[in-house]
């Protein structure tokens, strides 16, 4: 027992050998300090980053496997890239195992933290953020995983970012909670992933607080398994500032949560409120596309439990179709909750299968509006559609995503 | 006797300073000192040392208007093997050398460079990898660095415009940006149809792939290469010299093995999807990149297509490639402009 426990202990002390723990305080030369030490860090180690501003005029990288990079926190350790000459973004990963956490990335030019490629890694406790306000020539995206697996964003704060504060695409395995997006065209957005878990965060004063989204043509899609749950999407009453040709730039202003393309997606247990134009939409991809792989429309889409305040009290119909749309068939009168009530031909004509169908229930006394297509099509039929009721059913809940 | 043992000892020692060092290569840790792995006999001439054969791409890789030399070194009794439309499998042991010089004057070239930096791939026993020295002031030495390097210079052009380039030497990390394949470092452009042209070597002019069957780099290739064009030479077809601009461009990283994989966009030589070239293709994550336009190429209209826009543009959170690129290729734009022109809309 004794030789175990000393094994064990020897173990723990070889393994506290190797790992090196790094401090870099701000210097002249800080940047290129920094910038050496997260390329050759071993993996175990530690570079943390004592309180201060550092600047950079080149995006810095990290490609170790199994490192964490701090700073000293959210407010202390300020990684400035406002002079920024070259790099399409502030600070890429492209290791696994990475953690990042304590410190901020302000004004990149371009993206401010990406991740490529990565299996597992843990944003925790970081900010990203423009720091003139909402902005055009604002970077894209605050965080950024792409074709990641095992994604952790936690006690974040996204501000000002000119498409997503926090964006995860083409992803699998995704846990977004406690964070904060601010003053982003939209707040948060889950894009052609699979297993997202988003709750308990702050999605406001954005143009669309939170965004379920598919696209076609790309190597992943077929959006799925995404539960958003506990999050407040309130007043999000920032006006659209995404460069034109981006599908971000067709969100308008006072969107709470849109749904669009993805299958098996659970709202529930959400404030949402203070959305000008609508609460929540769910809608098909509205574009043309020859992809034959891609299912342009949403199914097995649940909402339940939330609670909805006012809404749709000012309509953004500049921006984009959709506003204007509902705008003239609502005849003002704008609801809560929106579907543009699109199927597959086939679906249109056979009816759907039950386990895709929309589920709407326990909301309160949210308000609902969708169309009827066929009717939609024939002339002198009102397509609108408000009875809510006819979407109540048995709730099928998600399991819980559990990262590696 | 004693003359025979003299004479030998010279040849040894002859051989001994040229001879490339093998275990350098291989070695773990990258020398301080370019110098120190023996590929030039006289570096600051960048005079080869035997068995590091020069070699030249049909269309190269836009880096700031640089020049680049280009070397491949194969130790004794190894071969590369043939990959269609792929790089050459190197053996283990071999290194791609690149030196990026500018010329003092383009109108002028006896007018002597300036040596910027010289890239190393390396093929390690683990796999490639990828290192850069920067040349000092004295330019008799260059010098290892991780972190890449900010070079200010300054070069005459063929007009006799002075022109200057904040010229980045790329870091480690930087290096794989554009070298990585599913995740590893591979390099870009010793692919058996790139280097389908001839070349004038010290002994003659002949086609390079025969140049490396003859020191046996290489076994004979018998099958079509798909070869692309000089994108600079008028007598191609636009089509023909677009296709292989993107290609040697862009298509390493927009290609479905590459870091720009998730775009969706793939410009390699072998693309042949419509959407997935880019036309009438909508933007993902492209974010102020797309400079309000609403297609990577729309058809007819270049001043409305986001590549383009992209290849002009040298504000770091817009312009293509992201990173060894400061200054606008105009040529090169000129040529897409037109190409996008001439579509049918």
């Amino acid at each position: 027992m004794q030789n175990l426990f000393l094994l064990f202990l020897l173990s723990v002390c070889a393994f506290a050998l190797e790992a090196r723990q790094l401090l870099l305080g701000p210097s002249e030369n800080s940047s290129e300090e920094i910038q050496e030490a997260l390329i050759e860090m071993q993996p175990g180690d530690v570079l943390t980053l004592e309180p201060g501003e550092y600047f950079f005029e080149d995006g810095i990288s990290l490609d170790v496997d199994d490192v964490i990079f701090e700073g000293s926190g959210i407010n202390e350790t300020i990684l400035n890239f406002e002079n920024q000459i070259s790099g399409a973004q502030g600070l890429l990963v492209t290791s696994d195992g990475v953690t990042l956490r304590d410190f901020a990335v302000l004004d990149a030019t371009g993206d401010a933290i990406k991740v490529i490629g990565a299996d597992g890694i843990n944003m925790v406790r970081l900010r990203t953020e423009w720091t003139g306000g909402p902005k055009e020539t604002n970077g894209a995206y605050g965080f950024y995983p792409v074709e990641s697996r095992d994604v952790l964003i936690d006690a974040c704060v996204a501000i000002g970012a000119s498409d997503a504060g926090i964006y995860v695409g083409q992803s699998r395995n995704i846990i977004v909670k406690n964070s904060i997006a601010q003053y982003n065209v939209a707040g948060i957005e889950i894009e052609n992933s699979y297993y997202a878990d988003v709750f308990d965060n702050l999605a406001s004063h954005n143009t669309g607080g939170i965004l379920v989204f598919d696209l076609p043509d790309l190597p992943q899609q077929g959006g799925h398994n995404v539960r958003v749950f506990r999050n407040k999407a309130i007043n999000n009453d920032t006006d659209n500032f995404a460069p034109e040709g981006n599908i971000v730039g067709e969100v308008p202003r006072g969107t709470g949560i849109i749904i669009q393309a993805n299958s098996d997606v659970e709202v529930f247990d959400n404030d949402i409120y203070g959305n000008g134009t609508v609460n929540l939409s769910i809608v098909t991809y509205g574009y043309a596309t020859d992809d034959e792989n891609y299912n342009p429309h949403p199914k097995s889409i649940q909402i339940h439990g939330n609670r909805f305040g006012d809404g749709g009290f000012d309509p953004d119909i500049n921006t984009g179709e959709l506003a204007a749309i509902l705008f003239e068939l609502s005849d003002g009168n704008m609801p809560d909750i929106f579907w543009d009530g699109i199927l597959p031909m086939n679906q249109m004509i056979f009816g759907q299968p039950d386990k895709e169908r929309l589920v709407i229930s326990n909301n309160g006394d949210a308000t609902f509006l969708t169309l009827n297509p066929i009717k939609y099509i024939l002339p002198f039929f009102d397509p609108v559609e408000r009875d809510i009721k006819a979407y109540e059913g048995k709730v099928r809940p998600l399991p819980e995503v559990i990262l590696n | 006797m004693k003359k025979v043992s003299l004479f030998l000892l010279i040849t040894f020692t002859i051989n001994f300073l040229y001879a490339i060092e093998n275990d350098l290569i291989l070695q773990e840790k990258f020398p301080k000192k370019l110098s120190e792995f023996s590929f030039f006999k006289d570096s600051q001439a960048q005079i080869p040392s035997d068995r590091v054969v020069p070699y030249e791409l049909i269309s190269s890789l836009f880096s700031d208007y640089s020049y680049k030399q280009r070397w491949v070194y194969i130790p004794e009794g190894k071969k590369a093997s043939f990959r269609k439309d792929q790089v050459f499998n190197f053996p283990v042991g071999s290194a791609l050398i690149k030196t990026f010089y500018y010329p003092i004057d383009e109108r002028n070239l006896s007018l002597g460079k300036r040596l910027m930096e010289t890239r190393l791939l390396l093929r390690k026993q683990t796999g490639w990898e990828a290192v850069s020295y920067a040349w000092n002031d004295e330019q008799n030495e260059a010098f290892i660095k991780i972190a890449g390097k900010t070079i200010l210079n300054e070069w005459i052009d063929f007009e006799g415009e002075k022109r200057s380039v904040r010229y980045r030497v790329p870091n480690k990390n930087q290096c794989k940006e554009c070298h990585a394949s599913n995740d590893a470092v591979m390099p870009i452009g010793p692919k058996a149809r790139n280097l389908n042209k001839v070349f004038d070597y010290q002994d003659g002019s002949i086609n390079q792939l025969t140049k490396w069957m003859r020191l046996d780099y290489i076994n004979r290739i018998e099958i079509d290469l798909n070869t692309p064009v000089d994108w600079n030479n008028e007598i191609y077809s636009l089509d023909d010299r677009v296709r292989s601009y993107l290609d040697i461009n862009c298509g390493h990283c927009h290609i479905s093995t590459g870091g720009a994989n998730s775009t969706g966009l793939y410009l390699d030589l072998t693309e042949t999807r419509l959407t997935h070239l880019g036309i009438n293709k909508k933007p993902v994550a492209t974010g102020r990149g797309s400079g309000g336009h609403k297609f990577s190429i729309a058809p007819g209209k270049s001043k409305e297509s986001i590549l383009l826009h992209r290849m002009i543009s040298t504000d770091p959170g817009v312009m293509m490639p992201e990173s060894g690129r400061s200054l606008t290729h105009h040529e090169a734009v000129e040529l897409i402009e037109k190409w996008i022109d001439n579509m049918d809309t």
